[in-house]
């Protein structure tokens, strides 16, 4: 087959690619780019730990061809922090509040609630929940994680630029 | 171009087609993708006309203010399609185009008598939802054919609408959902009333024999059990989820609330 050549932005950074069009994004990111943050549990859209943001937007790193890809803008797991000391809010409150053991659903949840937390900066238990239900974790029972989001929205009203 | 190739297959938001390439239980030679197709994603409100392009994502839809104010319904239903991130890249007309009988856009289009506009060959046909669903996963749409647009009719702005689902899990395929679409008149009595099923068979069902119990009534508990029963009266799928009598269930206590609930939104908008 072919390869077909593309252009995006990763975490700010321009790259180009000649690539199969078979190949997904978040295969792309890991295989192409070496982003290996981005993980791939289920490979069909149910367990949301591939979960990238593409123009701002959630969405399955494995339900979309990285060719697709191409002009657009990318944010991954690995551009949330540039060192373990300078951790975003959201990833600091997850750590308090053991919102992870394992760690491999981690970035799916942490690149969710990137998006939902910046659409909607004052939400409920209940909207937390509703809006992780597609992201499955196998280790901490959510609660850790609602707990950590919820304390990660209020640190994120009072300190916008601190999520972008 | 779709009628060129051998074995191709058009990919709208890809929620569905990726998951089944991806396993394998679709293979296909040569792959479309529409998504840069901008003609096709075109949301138009007019007075009684919702016209939504087929490649228009279900996000955008759901967030739409316009169609908050007019059909709350839409965003009220949409909103159990998958999750965010499959909504952020899901599309209308790639929903109704894969046609799971619990996809809760079917339920949206039963409602609305939904007309499918529909491209190919040999021209533009518009197709009434009444003749769109032909079998279990099989909409009216030949291989080289593409669906467009889709239109929806709109209730009178004066109505009270509710939409109800149970799923194992918020996201998952709905075991049963009900739409429902209540209007009155001056003196309190029901003028129109619409009710559509999901997750009960091969599509969406219209209730029609609820929907004549209710219209000239006035809202009531006894009406709206009433109207709820005759669901007992229809056929209900067995699958790996659950069964037949569970879904009958279901299917009436949801028929109830989404009844219920119309009738109280209808008070609360001053109709």
């Amino acid at each position: 087959m072919d390869k077909i050549e593309i252009t995006l932005a990763v975490n700010d950074l321009a790259y180009t690619r000649a690539i199969e069009p078979r190949l997904s994004l978040a295969d792309f990111l890991r295989q192409e780019l070496d982003l290996t943050g981005t993980h791939l549990g289920c490979e069909h859209g149910v367990c949301g730990a591939c979960t990238v943001l593409v123009d701002g937007r959630s969405v399955r790193g494995c339900l979309m061809l990285a060719v697709q890809a191409d002009g657009r803008n990318v944010q991954t797991v690995e551009g949330l922090a540039k060192d373990a000391q300078s951790l975003n809010p959201l990833q600091r409150a997850l750590m308090e509040h053991h919102g992870l053991q394992c760690g491999f659903c981690t970035p799916g949840i942490l690149m969710t609630l990137m998006e939902y937390l910046q659409a909607t900066p004052d939400p409920t238990e209940a909207d937390i929940r509703r809006a992780l239900s597609g992201n499955i974790c196998r280790c901490t029972g959510y609660d850790g994680i609602v707990k950590a989001a919820l304390q990660a929205a209020r640190e994120l009203q009072h300190s916008p630029a601190g999520c972008s | 171009m779709l009628g060129s190739f051998e074995n191709a297959k058009l990919l709208a938001g890809g929620q569905s087609l990726m998951p089944m390439l991806n396993m394998r239980y679709v293979l296909v030679d040569h792959l479309i993708d529409l998504n840069d197709v901008k003609e096709l994603s075109d949301i138009e409100l007019s007075p009684d006309l919702l016209t939504v392009g087929a490649m228009t994502r279900q996000r955008a839809l759901l967030d739409h203010d316009g169609v908050l104010s007019r059909a709350p319904i839409f965003s009220e239903a949409l909103s159990y399609v998958g999750h965010i991130q499959t909504r952020n890249r899901g599309t209308i007309g790639g929903s109704l185009a894969h046609m799971d009988p619990a996809a809760e856009l079917l339920c949206l289009a039963a409602l609305h008598d939904a007309t499918f506009v529909i491209e190919g060959p040999a021209g533009i046909r518009d197709v009434p939802i009444s003749e769109y669903m032909l079998g279990y996963m099989t909409p009216n749409l030949a291989p080289d054919e593409l669906l467009t647009t889709i239109r929806f009719k709109l209730p009178r702005s004066n109505h009270g609408s509710s939409f109800q689902e149970f799923s194992q899990r918020h996201g998952d395929f709905a075991l049963i959902g009900v739409g429902a679409i209540l209007e009155r008149g001056d003196t309190g009595e029901i003028t129109h009333a619409r009710l559509a099923m999901i997750g009960a068979g091969t599509g969406a069902v219209r209730l029609e024999e609820a929907e004549k119990i209710l219209v000239g009534e006035r809202p009531s508990s006894d009406l709206f059990n009433a109207a709820s029963e005759t669901v007992n009266r229809l056929d209900f799928m067995s699958d790996a989820l659950t069964g037949e009598a569970y879904r009958q269930k279901l299917a009436r206590v949801l028929t109830r609330r989404a009844l219920e609930q119309s009738a109280e939104r209808l008070k609360g908008s001053g109709a």
